[in-house]
């Protein structure tokens, strides 16, 4: 299988990703969007590293992998904390800082 | 060029485009949480197919496996809340996916208009043990020590934080 598919899989998957960013509202789904996002870019260094025949590709995605572990646990802690104080759970709503 | 080799690449790859569809169309998030479970598992067998053996393993055992539990849990915590229909900026609707539309063009014409060689072929032949875990370790506690003790140091902040996020205030428990 050529490379280039896989590269343009992975583009594709991007794209999804950030429509699915700036089209819905849920926190949760975004933060789900958001780890489309992380993979499409492992996809890419994966075959990049494929292409080059060097495996420092793999290191960078397991290095993605961490960042999106403690992505997820930082975005969830904060939904469950939105949630307890009975904040809405829509992005749209919750539009000011408060100290 | 084996045609197993093609027809797993459809299929993982039409199982993670159609994961990653379903993800941003479900109107329930515990369904997105499991149509991300699909994707991950054949993005995994995509990797299969890139011989990058030890992330395979990794995707399917941490990703699928750890992270999406902890996403279904919360999603089982804060229930089903549905998406209003109202829409604060007119035509979001239509703008985000024509934006997303550009957004793979504009990365399709970067990654093919490179000129890149190595990416028309199948790329280049690799050693034997080309991504196994014991490859991939070697690396890790080698040439990448500092970046492997960093990433310990990021979880080890991410979870104090995410303690002090979600724990309960003294104050609102009584």
């Amino acid at each position: 299988m050529s490379l280039e598919w896989y590269l343009v899989l992975s583009a594709l998957l991007f794209s999804v990703g950030a429509s699915g960013v700036l089209l819905r509202r849920n926190p949760l789904v975004i933060l789900l969007c958001l780890e489309l996002m992380l993979n499409a870019g492992n996809l890419a260094l994966i075959a990049f590293s494929r292409s080059l025949g060097n495996q420092d590709g793999h290191i960078f995605a397991l290095v993605v992998m961490v960042v999106a572990a403690c992505e997820v646990v930082i975005g969830l802690g904060l939904i469950v904390a939105m949630f307890r104080r009975r904040l809405p759970l829509n992005v749209d709503e919750i539009r000011s800082l408060q100290g | 060029m084996r045609p197993v080799e093609e027809v797993a690449f459809f299929v993982g790859a039409s199982g993670a485009l159609g994961g990653a569809v379903a993800v941003i169309a479900l109107r329930n998030p515990f369904y997105s949480v499991l149509a991300l479970v699909v994707h991950l598992v054949s993005l995994a067998g995509l990797f299969l197919l890139l011989h990058a053996e030890f992330l395979a393993a990794a995707q399917v055992v941490v990703y699928a496996g750890a992270v999406m539990v902890l996403y279904l849990f919360v999603a089982a915590y804060v229930g089903n809340t549905e998406e209003p229909l109202w829409e604060p900026i007119a035509g979001q609707r239509f703008l985000a996916p024509l934006l997303a539309g550009a957004l793979f063009i504009e990365l399709s014409v970067a990654i093919l208009g490179t000129g890149l060689k190595s990416l028309g072929g199948d790329g280049t032949t690799i050693p034997a043990g080309f991504g196994s875990p014991e490859a991939i370790g070697v690396l890790l506690l080698e040439r990448f020590l500092i970046a492997f003790e960093a990433t310990s140091l990021l979880l080890l902040i991410a979870a104090v934080g995410a303690m002090v996020l979600a724990a309960k205030k003294r104050e609102e428990a009584a």
